[in-house]
């Protein structure tokens, strides 16, 4: 909790005191410059899908129907994990507005059109500042992330935190140890030749010390989006980011 | 919430542990520093070593240190440079920073290569066993004694 009010902090001090880099700042130009220009951007691909996919009657209702424009969207996003009788993810917003309002079922985790919906909702706050919810509940879900991130896994029994918080900057084979700020999900990854969720990003990490993947949509997985999202709070989305 | 990596491990790794305890409780005191006994009772191989350090998905070195390999691109810089390792470190020391380097620096990155036991969530195909086997860890170790400047 500690570190989480400090995060917190971090938002309302002045930039000077404010050491944390989005991936953006940390990658190169050629990948920035992929991401600034939205017809080289891969990701708008996603976000145009997304708004055809917002008019579509799916069970039949549309997220138009209720919601209005995409448009009307804008902040939602940022502020996300929130907490509704459980702690939700967008993409678990998502698909509870489905089978709740629209009467459709859920759709997977990574399929395309899940990706392109939650791509054209958190487009709408790209460039807002990440406003993690107010919602008390949170602060124990936060807790419990920040607790895995900081939690040894898998044979080679390394932590998040222990790449992201204490090595950033330096390199892993040839590649950069960003922060591990979520401040543009779902990213297109240049590694993956796709679009990928942030639990897509937190699984990969896991396998890549040889642990069992939380599953997704996972209490663990919305806790360390929950606790991540409130680490990089006040930085500005930028969804959809191209990574490395 | 399932903990794969304390579930009940077959046989082998069972043996692995219980060869690592009876090696990390039976140096000698004036040790504390070093693993002076080879793991398998016999000289490790230097040109297999080298072939495990440099393979990036069986010694994983390279991932974080960099070392004499100019054949090798993009080399970690989040651990000391391999270069002068044998003439740094005994061959018993560098044995116990493989086996277990966490007896030294509890929060450090390296990984115990011996170490099967008191793990977390290990995935299903690593359950249960070391990172480098007994043999492998005395390959490396006499690869990493010849690098001597």
């Amino acid at each position: 909790m500690r570190r989480l009010a400090l995060a917190l902090a971090l938002v309302v001090l002045p930039a000077e005191a404010d050491d944390r880099r989005s991936g953006f700042d940390v990658m190169g130009p050629d990948t920035q410059a992929m991401q600034q220009d939205d017809t080289a951007n891969p990701g708008i691909l996603w976000v145009r899908d997304g708004e055809a996919l917002w008019t579509r009657a799916d069970g039949g209702k549309s997220c138009a129907a209720c919601h209005g424009a995409v448009e009307s969207m804008r902040g939602a996003a940022a502020r996300y994990p929130v907490f509704d009788g459980a702690p939700l993810s967008l993409e678990q917003r998502i698909n509870r507005c489905r089978t709740t309002h629209q009467g459709a079922t859920p759709l997977a985790y990574e399929s395309q059109e899940l990706l392109a919906l939650t791509a054209v909702v958190a487009h709408q706050s790209r460039g807002l500042p990440i406003t993690p919810d107010a919602d008390p509940h949170l602060g124990a879900v936060r807790a419990e992330g920040e607790r895995l991130f900081r939690q040894r896994q898998g044979q080679l029994d390394l932590a998040c935190s222990q790449c992201h918080d204490d090595n950033a900057g330096k390199r892993l084979a040839g590649n950069l140890i960003p922060q591990g700020h979520p401040t543009g999900y779902p990213v297109y990854r240049l590694e993956w030749q796709g679009m990928g969720s942030l639990q897509r990003r937190l699984r990969n990490c896991q396998g890549a010390v040889r642990a069992e993947p939380y599953a997704y949509g996972s209490a663990e997985l919305v806790a360390l989006e929950a606790y991540l999202m409130a680490r990089a709070g006040g930085m500005p989305l930028e969804t959809p980011a191209v990574r490395p | 919430m399932p903990k794969p990596g304390s579930a009940p491990s077959p046989a082998p790794s069972l043996a692995s542990a219980v060869a690592l305890a009876v090696l990390l409780t039976t140096q000698p005191a004036a040790a504390q520093d070093a693993l002076p006994d080879s793991l398998t009772g016999t000289k490790g191989d230097p040109a297999r070593g080298r072939a495990i350090v440099a393979d990036r998905r069986r010694g994983l070195c390279l991932l974080c240190h960099s070392g004499p390999f100019p054949e090798e691109r993009f080399q970690g810089t989040l651990a000391p440079d391999l270069s002068g390792a044998g003439a740094r470190l005994s061959e018993g020391q560098l044995r116990l920073r493989i086996v277990d380097a966490r007896r030294l620096v509890p929060d450090t990155i390296m990984p115990s290569y011996f170490k099967v036991e008191g793990l977390t969530r290990v995935a299903p195909a690593f359950q249960g066993k070391p990172v480098l086997s007994a043999a492998e860890i005395e390959d490396v170790v006499a690869f990493l004694t010849t690098l001597r400047d």
